[in-house]
């Protein structure tokens, strides 16, 4: 088989697996699944900035929340129809990237990192700020009667899964065949030098723009998605802590590969979940999982896959 | 008929804070001619060329491509216009595939499909002598093969003109015979400025060559004239003096 | 007019947070200037300064003045050993590698994080100052009787925040001392310009490196120590500073210690005064924004060229 079947079989075997998950393994765990799913379309969304663009973004929570308030907002506050609040909810998202990339792009590596963390604070003081209508770190409630998409019951267990399998696998379709496209090579140009880049005549600039502009929209559509199917709108999920997630679970997983955003976000969930059966700090237990992924597997997971066992994965 | 002229630069100037690194440098670059740009060591030549490609913004002063003033525009525009330049430093996408490194080159103009692109790059690979080395990562290749790999992703943007910035520095003696023979390859069917140290390789490959110094054109005219002329003799005299 | 001695009295608020800002900031600086990487960890040596300070008053129980003395003398210098320690046994083994440090010191922060939760507890503990007199804010005004000064509002400032003011002032002069005038300082600066050559003239970088690492943290951890009396130590003490630190660092240029000095007078005072006359919270977006147009029209702060 070429790499390229090969990827694309890989893409279809870990969408069967994730539904066959489904049918095999307990309630709580499918569960998990789902939320993890969810997580990891933003994560794909943020991989496409930082793993493929280059660029490192430590406020991709305003993207994501973004999402998530423009669509819960507008539902349960608004009073609007599910499908048009999700319309707005992806404008919010889109009209935030715009704005930020924009301003954002002026600068570069460090400074990149800090403007793009203090507009995600500003987001974060805002929601705050708003208290009335966001209701600030308490948050609030979408009511299950606006959680029904097309006639389905998207707060229902089973619904759910299928929801976030379906938004998954799509996305992470996309991402496939984006990274192999003439547009996912140069942005991976970019990433490895953009001046030679940009002397072999790539508008460098426009290409982070749109990157920007589709990593964010992602970001918002997890947003979103998680509004949507769990529930729950919160300050918490504009707070530095979400945008320094997404980070963490690209790096584990392997920043730069199709499937390293899953594995990063699976990685993460259960190391927490596992260790807070037994132990109250698990953050105790992420740190050092951290410091050993950083010492011994810097590539990720999918990275030294791929530097050891699966050259092709892309 | 006189060969159209490709390139103009008129009164260009670079000034890095109070220093003049280019003055006034009137230029003519005729379609399809082979021209070597010398000139002693800090004579201005890659801000020169800087500003041809947009790297460096010029002071003040006009670069004319085709007839069309480009003066405003950003790098990658005057790139797309059909100018290749590599670098004096070794600059390749070092963490990917030598194929890859020039498919970049060639795909840019979004003409052809994947497999028309992985021909090109095979043709180009093949012509340079790369082709058996396509799938190694452009880091783990040699020095003297990255700078190869630097021209091939030059030649593989089909430019009309082709800037070379000090091509055979650190080469192998053999690896510079086949740069020589691969630019007179190149003869006619594209426009060549070639920067360059080594005089022999100048001397077998210019048709032209211009001359640099404090910033400012010294002389031009053929290979003949320009070893004849005695304000060259003397410049390089007195650097190499200086040097010492 | 109310408004005159607000502006008093939010300037001097605002000095303080500049005064611990600068401390907390050159920490930072100096790390990224000398070493080139970011330290994410850096708030949580600050909070680390600030929950040792309790623990070592505590332990001493006497007068406060005995306990300040003695945590603003060994708290720094835990603080910057355990970093440095740190430096040694992750950063150099890493290489440096400006992501992977990221990543590093996000896991360094989760651990002292967590780890001060589980010994320390999830209370914020107040520090006694040493001394705490409260100084009334005079005003002045022209009347029929000529000029005269009183103290119409009761607004005061205490005598311990006057002292950080002071205390932080000394400081930077120690740090400014060292950086300029002292065979470390040298090598440093040295280091700064160029590791290659540095290491070929035989300057052990490897050891100026977790040396320079545990300067910061310990610079971190001197704000921290003066900041107890006036701010309780809680575990959760670190994000602040370090947001703000990173905020002073940009605008001050990177690496430039005059440069972030003066950004963090001017983020501090800033910061106080907007505060007192806004609500926190709108204050603060202000202030985040404003600092994040800074960043992007002029990228290299506010006195880079």
């Amino acid at each position: 088989m070429t790499g390229k079947s090969k990827s694309y079989a890989l893409h279809l075997c870990l969408i069967a697996l994730l539904a066959a998950a489904f049918f095999i393994l307990p309630q709580y765990h499918v569960g998990v699944l789902s939320r993890v799913m969810v997580l990891a379309v933003y994560a794909m969304g943020y991989n496409m900035l930082f793993g493929y663009t280059g660029l490192l973004s430590l406020g991709h929570a305003l993207f994501f929340a973004a999402g998530m308030y423009g669509f819960g907002l507008s539902v349960q506050q608004g009073g609007l129809p599910t499908g048009l609040a999700l319309l707005i909810g992806l404008a919010t998202a889109f009209t935030v990237s715009l704005v930020v990339g924009f301003l954002a792009l002026r600068t570069k590596e460090v400074a990149f990192m800090i403007v793009t963390l203090m507009f995600a604070q500003a987001g974060y003081l805002t929601v705050l700020y708003f208290g009335s209508i966001t209701r600030g770190d308490e948050g609030f409630v979408i009511n299950t009667a606006k959680r029904a998409l097309f006639g389905v019951d998207l707060s229902d267990e089973t619904a759910r899964f299928w929801a976030a399998l379906l938004l998954f696998s799509v996305t992470l379709l996309a991402m496939a065949a984006l990274v192999k496209s003439s547009f996912g090579r140069a942005l991976i140009a970019v990433r490895e030098n953009e001046e030679r880049a940009m002397m072999l005549g790539y508008d460098t600039h426009r290409l982070k723009y749109v990157a920007v502009l589709l990593s964010g929209t992602l970001a918002g559509i997890g947003g979103m998605a998680y509004a949507l199917l769990f529930g729950y709108v919160g300050a918490t999920f504009a707070s530095v802590q979400y945008s320094i997630f997404p980070l963490l679970w690209v790096l584990l997983g392997g920043a730069g590969t199709t499937i390293g955003p899953l594995l990063g976000v699976l990685f993460m969930y259960y190391l927490i979940d596992i260790s807070s059966s037994f132990t109250d700090a698990y953050m105790l237990v992420a740190g050092v999982a951290l410091l050993i992924l950083c010492l011994f597997a810097p590539q990720g997971l999918a990275g030294e896959l791929r530097k050891r066992v699966f050259p092709w994965l892309p | 008929m006189a060969a159209m002229t490709l390139l103009e630069t008129r009164a260009l100037t670079k000034t890095f804070g109070g220093i003049k690194a280019n003055t006034n440098v009137d230029f003519l670059l005729p379609e399809g001619q082979t021209m070597a740009l010398i000139g002693p060591n800090g004579a201005g030549k890659s801000t020169f060329v800087g500003m041809l490609c947009g790297r460096i913004p010029a002071t003040s002063g006009q670069v004319f491509f085709e007839g069309k003033d480009i003066s405003a525009l950003p790098a990658h525009k005057r790139i797309a216009l059909g100018i290749a330049y590599t670098f004096q430093i070794t600059s390749v996408f070092a963490n990917l595939p030598v194929r890859e490194n020039v498919a970049l080159a060639v795909r840019r103009d979004g003409s052809r499909t994947e497999a028309q692109v992985m021909d090109r790059v095979d043709h180009v690979l093949d012509r340079v002598g790369l082709l058996d080395r396509a799938d190694q990562v452009a880091g783990d290749l040699s020095y003297g093969h990255q700078r190869i790999l630097e021209i091939a992703m030059g030649l593989g943007q089909d430019p009309k003109l082709f800037i070379l910035d000090e091509p055979t520095q650190g080469l192998a003696e053999s690896e510079v015979t086949e740069f020589v023979d691969l630019i007179n390859d190149l003869k006619g069917s594209t426009t060549i400025l070639l920067i360059e140290h080594n005089m022999d390789v100048v001397m077998r490959t210019a048709e032209a060559i211009t001359v640099l110094n404090f910033g400012e054109i010294l002389a031009n005219g053929t290979p003949q004239q320009i070893q004849n002329n005695p304000a060259v003799q003397a410049a390089y005299l007195g650097t190499s003096h200086a040097e010492d | 007019m109310e408004f005159g001695p607000h502006l008093i009295l939010a300037s001097l608020e605002g000095a303080v947070t500049a005064a611990i800002l600068s401390l907390t900031a050159i920490g930072l600086s100096i790390v990224f200037g000398v070493m080139r990487v970011v330290n994410v960890a850096h708030g949580e040596f600050f909070m680390l300064g600030a929950v040792f300070a309790w623990y070592i008053s505590q332990f001493l129980g006497t007068h406060p003045a005995l306990g300040f003395v003695a945590a603003i003398l060994i708290a720094p210098l835990l603080v910057g050993t355990l970093a440095a320690g740190l430096d040694r046994l992750i950063l150099q083994r890493i290489d440096y590698n400006p992501e992977r440090t990221i990543v590093a010191t996000i896991g360094i922060l989760y651990i002292l994080q967590q780890g001060t939760l589980m010994t320390f507890g999830p209370d914020a503990r107040p520090v006694a100052p040493p001394f705490n007199q409260v100084i009334a804010i005079p005003w002045f005004e022209f009347t029929d009787a000529g000029f005269e000064i009183y103290w119409p509002w009761g607004l005061g400032i205490t005598s311990y925040k006057l002292f950080i003011i002071f205390a932080a002032a000394v400081v930077l002069a120690g740090v400014w001392l060292l950086m300029t005038r002292t065979k470390f300082g040298l090598i440093m600066r040295a280091t700064q310009q160029d590791r290659e050559t540095a290491q070929a003239f035989g300057v052990p970088v490897d050891k100026v490196f977790a040396y320079v690492f545990g300067l910061g943290a310990a610079l971190a951890a001197v704000g921290a120590v003066l900041v107890v009396p006036v701010q309780q130590a809680h575990y959760l003490m670190g994000f602040d500073p370090l947001l703000l630190s990173f905020i002073v660092v940009i605008i001050g240029g990177l690496g430039s210690l005059p440069g972030t000095v003066i950004a963090a007078v001017l983020i501090g005072m800033t910061d106080g005064i907007i505060s007192v006359f806004f609500s926190p919270t709108l204050a603060k977006i202000i202030a985040t924004l404003a600092v994040a147009m800074v960043l992007v029209f002029r990228p290299r702060g506010l006195m880079g060229k």
